[in-house]
């Protein structure tokens, strides 16, 4: 019974790997929240730009 | 019934054999060539959506190479260049490849349209589609001409990193594609040359092992010449300048003498010094390839800087 305490090589590797995918999924959402900022920055300049052509 | 009963896969991957699947070093090529790309074209791109849209096309390239790796282990499995990949070597099963190379194809294409736009997004579906299907599924097992067509695969990325950047497809980006496309044949045919035995084992039709060593190296020579001219052309185009110029002229003049010097030879030359020439002459392509593409950034920054020559003839 007292193998059961033990971690398996096969544990660590599994360990390493879900830590590998948990951090990509996290650089994932960083990256869609950052690109969703400067794309909805920019469509706000145009609209802005935009605005102030139109009210010339 | 209480009994604990363990289950050992005998291929359990980590994390590190998976990144191996994605065939990194390709990976390295298709990062630098888009951006590449991404940074000569016109009008600049804002350094967020460059890092989002260039990591979309390296896990595009990245899952086409699963997929090959999928299609291609038998071949992989009976050749000495190949055989530690990680489904010959036992760590990650075909099945796992497949649906890495699907999830991760499919998720970049769709990436890459939401973070770009739809043109360099279609342009990365049908490299994807061009290197999987067209290459490791029809060409690569059928004809010696394999590479020289399969060479489109890895011509894209710069082209979609231009289309990232502009939306659209313009002469400079045609010629960045036809630079790779024309450089991939005798760069592999001079590999092909010294891994011929290899290529026979795994019954690849490359052209060593179909037409013979001297048809090989008529046509290494012969298409040396073609790509000289298509390297150089750059430097008459919006993107290039004196400095791309002056390092294509010496680049093309050391390809060709080495061409020239690999046409010369025979087998028995050859096996005497352990194909010393053809090796060097496949490393310098890679040296070649990469210092065309530095020259062209180095264009990029110098005309950011606004140091550019007023009277650069610009011919295409």
């Amino acid at each position: 019974m007292a193998e059961l305490g033990k971690t398996h090589e096969l544990h660590k590797r599994r360990l390493g790997r879900n830590t590998g995918v948990a951090l990509l999924l996290g650089l994932f959402v960083v990256l869609s929240i950052a690109v969703s900022v400067v794309k909805i920055g920019n469509s706000n300049s145009e609209l802005e730009n935009a605005t102030e052509e139109a009210s010339e | 019934m209480t009994d604990v009963v363990y289950t050992t896969k005998d291929h359990e991957a980590g994390f590190g054999d998976y990144f191996e699947l994605l065939k990194p070093r390709v990976m390295r090529l298709v990062i630098f060539t888009a951006a590449v790309g991404m940074l000569t074209a016109p009008g600049g791109i804002h350094p967020v959506i460059a890092v989002a849209t260039i990591l979309c096309i390296a896990v595009g390239a990245g899952a086409s190479g699963a997929l090959n790796m999928w299609w291609d282990s038998d071949i992989d499995a009976v050749m000495g260049r190949t055989v530690k990949r990680p489904i010959p070597s036992g760590r990650v099963s075909r099945d796992e490849a497949l649906a890495i190379g699907v999830a991760l194809s499919v998720a970049s294409v769709v990436m890459l349209g939401l973070f770009g736009n739809f043109l360099s997004a279609g342009l990365l579906a049908f490299t994807i589609f061009f290197y999987v299907v067209i290459y490791s599924m029809w060409l690569k097992r059928s004809t010696p001409q394999n590479i020289v067509i399969g060479g489109a695969a890895g011509a894209f990325p710069p082209m979609i990193g231009w289309a990232v950047a502009t939306g659209g497809i313009s002469i400079e980006s045609v010629l960045m594609f036809a630079l790779i496309f024309a450089w991939t044949p005798p760069h592999f045919w001079a590999l092909a040359l010294f891994r011929n035995e290899d290529y026979t084992a795994a019954n690849v039709p490359m052209l060593p092992v179909t037409n013979g060593t001297r048809a090989t190296r008529n046509h290494i020579l012969g298409y040396a010449l073609v790509l000289a001219p298509i390297a150089l052309a750059p430097a008459f185009t919006q993107i290039g300048g004196p400095v791309y110029l002056i390092l294509s002229l010496g680049l093309n003049a050391y390809l060709l003498r080495g061409a020239l010097g690999l046409w010369r030879r025979d087998d028995a030359a050859a096996d005497k010094d352990s194909f010393k020439a053809e090796k060097s002459f496949f490393l310098f392509t890679i040296l070649y390839l990469f210092l065309h593409f530095t020259a062209l950034l180095i264009e990029a920054a110098l005309k950011a800087g606004g140091l550019t020559l007023g009277n650069w003839p610009v011919w295409f």
